[in-house]
């Protein structure tokens, strides 16, 4: 077995404040993460601009340093031998990912790199390792995925993508009002590719039978398809869900225009998304064959009303400005748009523009610099999620043929394992499959366990 | 005036093409040999084939093709091998001067207009026949082997194959097969076009081989006694180009039912995509099933052949009383009547073998088609417009131009209610370039235009005539041969031929044919100012 994620957790053993986390690019992500990071990690900054060098070495505990992050010299000066991670977080991809390589060359730092294109990120995850990066984070597809979750799933209480996003994990909190309160699992379960993983009552997990009920106060972890997540969020609670019947609008082709647009298809969406360039329009058409598109300026009221915008759910704005984000927002929320997001690029005008009447906004530096702050202080958790502080663990591991699962069916396979392990999703070349009793999981597959803590020492090396 | 196109480079390339045209004419020679018959036919078109060859190549050392030359290439190649393939018909009937005498005078190939028509038939695949008799009695074996021949030569493309087997083809390739090849555009399967033009030809010569196999086995087994060594080969080498030619004069009808069966899947396979068959030997046999073209043109044969098949099981479909002046009689008639009538296989088999004919271009008949009934014989012209998949043998407009022609209209009527709506026409999930899609649209039109202008101009020259010929027999004559279908209905019809019409409809035929297998551009650009000059 081989669980996907090294984890440096083992490495942080000597204590918190003897990490060592050097971050080259002091720009909004860059002082965000070394503020959060300042009271327990030893953290070197390093940027090329000596002016916010010698801000940062006032405003924060930190140790900034004036210099060119791609140069071994600067590296060293900012005591690379020593470092237990390396964070590239300037503005530019390439920057940041030649950075993570030279870091690797030099030392053994554990690399993170922060890209926009989405192109590198898929590089990465066809050979982790790529470019001697340890972790990626994608600005662009992180934000999309944020707003994807805002969206979609406002009912869940927490999301977990796996497996590049064919698999999610979600979990929901059960009220009285809902249908599949007083139902059994089984009942429960009408998706074809869902699987019930655990249930969190009185802050104990249970693991499902076909006969468990579902009590009102229940919080219930989902592991499936993002469609069937979607689904099920939609019964759980219908009024809240946006059925995929909703209608929503995506304002401006950018990045994370498309991206949204094309996470919302994944899960059963039909978006409208506006661009004004024409080449743009076509190109986004092309690639997105469940998306509408859409050749017009946003703010002509003209072609908003004949295409009854104001009848929209939901309003994604995601236009290169932040100033026009907010008057298409404003404009739509006029028009009688339910909910409008907005994509804001400077991170302090969130809070403005919410004040002034944009309903979400999401910055996606923020968000970039929420990502590496987290994954730094989890020790790497990508495709480790931790339900409910502790109590139980999903792991995504790789099925090698050695593994007890490999080459029988799960009815079989799960005699051998103790309870309180759930197979709970499976991807194989990408492809999801939902594990049944007489699903036979072959070499290779992808496969999410949901795991009680208790078992979960005994399991991770059978598997 | 200066010329803009290398002429003499396309010249010199159809040289080359003929000269090596000696090759496959070893064949009817060997079968000349084998049951005793004159070789000369054949030794004489080889003597003019190689040496007009070797003129032509002397036009120029340095042949450089582009898409100019390669138009020219492609549609003179066509007409010189129909010209020098009509050689060894032209010697049966009338000899050699001073060496030998006819050896056939009553074949009606002795016409040259005659001879032409039926060697453009063949090498463009269609399988209209002017020969006034189809018997050994009034032509040699060997003869009737090399009318086969040319059908499996054109059936794949005679430049594809020059392109997979001559070196000096190589880097014009592409465009000599682009304008060649059925359908809007050539799928390269190989970085090096010669491969991908062997892979091309491999698959097509395996799956002939195949069914020459198939079919003598079932001789062999007792399943068809008709069937023998000569046949089975005749008939493989038009199954698979979608030819249609029989050297029997009744057609399939002459063979079991078991031999119709065997033969109904290998004019699917010659009316699919070639490029499927190599993704399916390279490994990728999802790559067939996946295909939208290959779906829908199982779909279109599904549908229609079973609303027919319903047709001729209640009796319906067919006529009850034989007109007189008809390909067939009132016997004949009451035969059909009494199989198809209520018995399910024969009225499966009948409609299914009719329609995968029709629809790949073949041409065969496993029955007399004009003992059908009108609305019947409707749906099978509407069938002539169809066309195989893009990239088969087969010929008409193809289903992949009907598939992105309904999909963009479907686009018009979002694109009226939402004017900024931007929608690409999508085949497989992948977008199609708005130029295709244009291109498609004027093919189509010119398709269908010149359907209708010939099938004016023929009826007219019938009528000047007394042919008396009907609206629906013009209509079907012209979709015949410019969709290189071969039968059509009434005069024309599966067991008739196109003997009657007048010279002057025959050549125009020749035409029709000629520019149905380019698919009309890469000719009719030819006759263009703006292509000659600058």
């Amino acid at each position: 077995m081989h669980i996907r994620t090294r984890s440096p957790t083992e490495r942080y053993d000597r204590g918190w404040s003897n990490v060592r986390v050097i971050i080259v690019g002091a720009g909004q992500v860059g002082s965000s993460i070394a503020a959060d990071l300042d009271a327990t990690h030893e953290v070197v900054i390093v940027d090329c601009d000596p002016e916010r060098v010698d801000e940062l070495n006032y405003s924060l505990d930190v140790l900034a340093i004036h210099g060119d992050g791609t140069s071994v010299d600067t590296l060293e000066d900012a005591g690379i031998e020593r470092a237990d991670m390396v964070i590239a977080s300037t503005d530019d991809d390439e920057t940041n990912i030649v950075v993570c390589a030279t870091a690797k060359a030099v030392s053994s730092a554990f690399t993170i790199a922060r890209v926009k294109n989405t192109e590198y990120l898929r590089t990465w995850q066809h050979s982790e390792k790529a470019f001697g990066i340890d972790f990626m984070v994608c600005t662009n597809l992180l934000a999309a995925e944020s707003i994807v979750r805002v969206v979609g799933l406002p009912a869940a209480r927490d999301v977990d993508p796996f497996a590049g996003g064919e698999v999610q994990m979600a979990e929901f909190e059960v009220d009285d009002d809902s249908p599949v309160a007083n139902q059994t699992v089984s009942e429960a379960d009408r998706f074809d590719s869902l699987t019930f993983a655990a249930i969190l009552r009185n802050g104990a997990v249970t693991i499902p039978r076909g006969d468990t009920i579902i009590r009102p106060g229940d919080r219930v972890v989902v592991i499936g398809s993002p469609q069937s997540v979607q689904g099920f969020a939609t019964s759980i609670s219908p009024d809240e869900s946006p059925g995929t019947a909703e209608e929503v609008v995506i304002v401006g082709g950018s990045e994370i225009g498309y991206h949204v647009a094309r996470l919302l298809e994944e899960r059963g969406f039909k978006p409208r998304l506006l661009e004004q360039d024409p080449e743009r329009a076509r190109e986004l058409a092309e690639q997105l064959p469940g998306t509408i598109v859409m050749e017009s300026d946003a703010t002509d009221i003209d072609f908003l009303e004949r295409e009854y915008i104001g009848d929209a759910d939901l309003l994604v704005s995601a236009l290169d400005s932040d100033e026009k984000n907010l008057l298409v927002s404003l404009l739509a929320a006029r028009l009688g748009v339910e909910r409008t997001v907005a994509v804001i690029d400077t991170t302090p005008y969130v809070d403005l523009f919410e004040a002034v009447g944009v309903d979400v906004g999401v910055s996606p530096r923020e968000v970039v610099a929420e990502e590496i702050t987290r994954f730094t202080r989890e020790g790497g958790a990508e495709n480790v999620a931790l339900i409910e502080s502790d109590k139980a663990e999903v792991l995504e591991i790789e099925v090698d043929a050695d593994s007890v699962l490999a080459g029988r069916p799960i009815r079989e396979s799960v005699t051998s394992l103790p309870e309180g392990v759930v197979v709970g999703a499976i991807t194989r070349q990408r492809e999801f499959i939902t594990p049944r009793g007489d699903t036979v999981i072959e070499p290779g597959d992808h496969v999410v366990v949901f795991a009680d803590s208790s078992v979960v020492g005994d399991v991770a090396p059978k598997l | 005036m200066k010329l803009r196109v290398d002429y003499k480079a396309s010249l010199r390339l159809v040289g080359t093409v003929l000269k090596y045209l000696a090759v496959p004419l070893c064949f009817p020679l060997v079968v000349a040999l084998y049951y005793g018959e004159s070789v000369l036919p054949f030794v004489v078109t080889m003597a003019v084939t190689v040496l007009v060859g070797i003129g032509l190549e002397r036009l120029t050392d340095e042949p450089d093709i582009g898409a100019r030359e390669g138009f020219l290439m492609v549609a003179t190649t066509w007409f010189a091998v129909t010209l020098v393939g009509a050689i060894p018909f032209l010697i049966e009937a009338h000899g050699v001067p001073f060496v030998t005498s006819a050896i056939h005078p009553e074949s009606t190939l002795g016409n040259p207009v005659n001879a032409l028509f039926e060697t453009m038939s063949g090498f463009t695949t269609t399988g209209a026949t002017v020969l006034g008799d189809i018997s050994f009695d009034t032509h040699t074996r060997s003869i009737m082997m090399w009318r086969q021949l040319t059908q499996w030569l054109g059936g794949m493309g005679i430049v594809v194959l020059a392109v997979a087997i001559l070196p000096e083809l190589s880097v014009g390739g592409a465009q000599l097969m682009d304008a060649e090849a059925p359908g809007p555009g050539i799928e390269k399967l190989t970085p090096r076009i010669a491969e991908t033009a062997r892979a091309l030809w491999g698959a097509y010569l395996g799956l002939t081989v195949l069914e020459i196999v198939l079919l003598y086995s079932l001789h062999v087994t007792g399943n068809a006694p008709n069937m023998d060594v000569y046949n089975a080969i005749a008939h493989g080498l038009t199954t698979m180009p979608t030819g249609g030619f029989s050297p029997e004069a009744r057609s399939i009808e002459a063979f079991s039912a078991a031999a119709q069966w065997v033969i109904i899947p290998f004019m699917v396979a010659a009316g699919t995509n070639f490029a499927l068959f190599w993704h399916v030997l390279t490994g990728e046999p999802k790559r067939l099933v996946r295909d939208t073209e290959f779906k829908s043109y199982l779909g279109i044969i599904g549908v229609i052949s079973a609303i027919l098949a319903a047709v001729l099981f209640v009796g319906d479909g067919l006529v009850s009383v034989a007109p007189a002046g008809e390909t067939y009689d009132q016997f004949y008639l009451e035969g059909v009547r009494t199989a198809l009538i209520g018995n399910v296989e024969p009225s499966i088999r009948q409609s299914i073998f009719q329609v995968v004919s029709i629809v790949t271009t073949t041409g065969y008949a496993s029955m007399d088609f004009n003992a059908w009934s009108a609305p019947t014989q409707y749906g099978l012209l509407f069938a002539m417009f169809i066309g195989g998949s893009a990239g088969s043998t087969g010929g008409a407009i193809k289903i992949v131009r009907w598939y992105v022609i309904l999909k963009s209209l479907r686009r018009e009527l979002f694109t009226t209610a939402h004017p900024e709506a931007i929608r690409p026409v999508r085949l497989a999930g992948r977008a199609v370039d708005e130029r295709a899609i244009r291109g498609i649209y004027a093919f189509t039109l010119l398709y269908l235009v010149l359907f209708f202008v010939s099938t004016g101009v023929l009826h007219l020259d019938a009528a000047r005539i007394d042919l008396g010929l009907s609206v629906l027999e013009s209509m079907s004559a012209v979709a015949a041969t410019l969709g290189n279908v071969g039968p059509g209905f009434g005069l024309v019809g599966p067991m008739g031929s196109y003997l009657d019409f007048s010279n002057s409809s025959k050549l125009y035929m020749v035409i029709l044919m000629w520019m149905g297998r380019l698919e009309i551009l890469p000719v009719f650009v030819l006759f263009t100012p703006e292509y000659w000059r600058r």
